[in-house]
């Protein structure tokens, strides 16, 4: 950050002023703390990248886990006019929807501390996951699209999972505009065979326990109490999501010419929104978002049948039902009030999180009156939060929080630094079991890896944008 | 596979490949970004394909060469062992790849390669040939 000058707004903001092409200014959302460790990389540089592109509106911001992306910055919001701003895919990120899903369950870890371990066994060996691995379902040409046009509602209709799923989605699991005809014949190729496979990299799925309780209505409202087991997953749109971004970068760049927008950097490369391009684009996307959905819905499924199996327990004694699935990877339009007036906007979400207050429309009637859970991962072994979106949040953030702890150590650094060590056993002695395909994949996502995701969600709190309801312990973890 | 190192990204993974002319600095980098996969010394030579990639520009180009590539193995699950450029000019190119199909039993992978992006994407002329820099989501 050699050349850019952040100015301390208050205790939880940076102010990045306009200056340059910048059409506006940038805040980031950081204490102190978090703002040492931005010192080290180029993400400040990246939020006033993102402020020259045009029709941008109020703030390029960047959520506390903010950390280099190629870009625009991981942890990065931005919202843009319909008529006179762009959509761009690198905005989005080439895994369109990722996302979590939170499940809770009947269970006490006091009731099953002592089958954890068959739990996740079961699960590892049933649940696809690392690089190359393929699902279950195997999808015609036919059905593969109704999956791009219905996302979890196909699913549910094809018989994984209930309808009482679909309310606790985002979107109610099917985003709207999906035309598969806007997606290429390599994305569809991509696509066929890994639905229901959880991924590589950061993704995966935790059995975690309810810890700490900050939020007691909230919490009721989530069907969340102290000691109760709930399972994390951690996925998106797979091969099918990355092609679908390529394609359209591709594109994007291909005409940058004639677009005439001036890029500080082409992996921004975006189309206006009011032409077909920038139209397509989001078409074909909301078809990866819909692809992640049914992802996730079958995921989730096949983590159902593992515990009934495992457990050899019913259905309703299990209880497991949906909290909420919300993604942090995408372009939405969405309402919101710019200088007195309510406006249709394109906000772009690239690692992070809506964060919807009470009241908001969008939200499931069992939640409209706490507001929308805000899932947030953590890296292994650290667990998870849930949080509540709050009002401040459409104020300041376009209905925006954090997703995750971010990065503060590149991979090569992780495993130049992991060396000799067993990052698997020192997981084990503070109680969270890990079973990974790759070895090289733990050492790259080990905790020191990434900021302390306390830090990270307290300057969400602070600052109003979200609020704490309940800190989730892992004990268990499956990665790719 | 010597010709390139790997770049420090807080989140993704960048190399820097060098070759003594253009063509081959750029034939290296597809063959680095198959040494990230797996280990290309595990690679046989089997079948080779032939394809031909445009761009904007030769940064463009490059970057449609690796996606090309990458797009072999994520579709076609097929590993590149030699590539070579056959020709080469502004924003134009003809590669030839030499490898073989994925046999889990014979290729361990190293990592998932999401995509090749542009970001602060390079290729330049240096003391002693030409250098290019890709950055990958990983």
């Amino acid at each position: 950050m050699s050349e850019i000058k952040l100015e301390r707004i208050d205790d939880n903001r940076l102010l990045l002023p306009q200056t340059g092409k910048m059409k506006v200014p940038g805040i980031i959302y950081a204490n102190e703390k978090i703002y040492q460790l931005l010192k080290g990389d180029e993400s400040a540089k990246q939020v006033a990248n993102v402020a020259q592109l045009p029709g941008i509106v109020n703030y390029s911001l960047a959520m506390p886990d903010v950390h280099w992306g190629y870009g625009f910055p991981i942890g990065g919001v931005a919202a843009f006019d319909l008529e006179e701003g762009i959509v761009s895919p690198g905005g989005v990120g080439y895994d369109i929807n990722c996302g979590c899903r939170l499940i809770a369950t009947n269970l006490s870890f006091v009731d099953v501390k002592d089958r954890i371990s068959d739990l996740t066994t079961a699960l590892y060996q049933h649940i696809p996951s690392g690089v190359g691995s393929t699902g279950s379902v195997k999808l015609s040409g036919k059905d593969e699209k109704k999956v791009l046009e219905e996302g979890a509602k196909w699913a549910v209709k094809a018989g994984f999972g209930l309808t009482e799923d679909l309310e606790a989605t985002e979107d109610s699991g099917a985003m709207a505009g999906a035309d598969p005809e806007q997606v290429s014949a390599r994305a569809l190729e991509r696509g066929k065979q890994q639905l229901g496979t959880l991924g590589s990299g950061n993704h995966f799925l935790e059995i975690e326990v309810v810890q700490d309780i900050f939020d007691e209505a909230a919490v009721q409202a989530f069907g969340l109490r102290k000691g109760q087991i709930v399972i994390m997953i951690h996925s998106g749109s797979r091969g099918l999501g990355y092609q679908i971004c390529d394609d359209y970068l591709a594109l994007m760049v291909k005409h940058m010419q004639e677009t005439k927008i001036e890029l500080p950097d082409r992996q921004l490369a975006c189309a206006y929104l009011n032409t077909t391009r920038g139209r397509n684009y989001l078409a074909a996307m909301a078809c990866g978002a819909n692809y992640a959905w049914a992802n996730r819905q079958l995921l989730m499924h096949h983590t159902r049948e593992i515990f009934e199996k495992t457990l050899r327990m019913a259905p309703r004694e299990l209880g497991m039902r949906l909290v909420y699935d919300v993604c942090h990877n995408i372009a939405k339009i969405e309402n919101f009030k710019i200088q007195g007036k309510m406006k249709k906007l394109c906000v772009h979400r690239k690692g992070a999180t809506r964060a919807f207050p009470a009241g908001h429309d969008a939200l499931p009637a069992r939640y409209k009156s706490v507001g929308q859970p805000v899932l947030i991962p953590g890296d292994m072994g650290s667990g998870s939060y849930v949080l509540v979106g709050q009002e401040k949040a459409m104020e300041e953030t376009f209905g925006s929080a954090c997703h995750g702890a971010g990065r503060v150590m590149s991979r090569t650094q992780a495993t130049k630094v992991s060396q000799g060590r067993s990052i698997s056993r020192e997981l084990a002695d503070q109680g969270v079991l890990v079973m990974a395909s790759s070895k090289g994949t733990l050492r790259e996502e080990m905790p020191e890896a990434y900021k302390n995701l306390q830090d990270v969600v307290q300057v969400m709190h602070e600052s109003g944008i979200a609020k704490k309801v309940a800190r989730l312990k892992a004990v268990a973890c499956i990665k790719g | 596979m010597k010709s390139y190192k790997l770049l420090n990204h807080t989140a993704d993974i960048g190399i820097k490949v060098w070759g003594k002319t253009k063509k081959e600095a750029l034939a290296n980098t597809v063959e680095a970004m198959f040494d990230l996969l797996t280990d290309s010394n595990n690679i046989s030579v089997v079948q080779t394909k032939q394809r031909t990639i445009s761009g904007a520009d030769i940064a463009d180009t490059l970057i449609n060469l690796l996606r090309e590539a990458l797009y072999m193995f994520h579709a076609q699950a097929w590993l590149c062992k030699k590539c070579e450029i056959l020709e080469l000019s502004a924003k134009k190119l003809v590669a030839r790849f030499s490898g073989e199909p994925y046999d889990a039993k014979k290729h361990q992978l190293k990592m998932e390669i999401k995509a090749v992006t542009y970001h602060t994407l390079k290729i330049e002329r240096v003391d002693k040939g030409w250098r290019a820099r890709v950055i990958f989501d990983v």
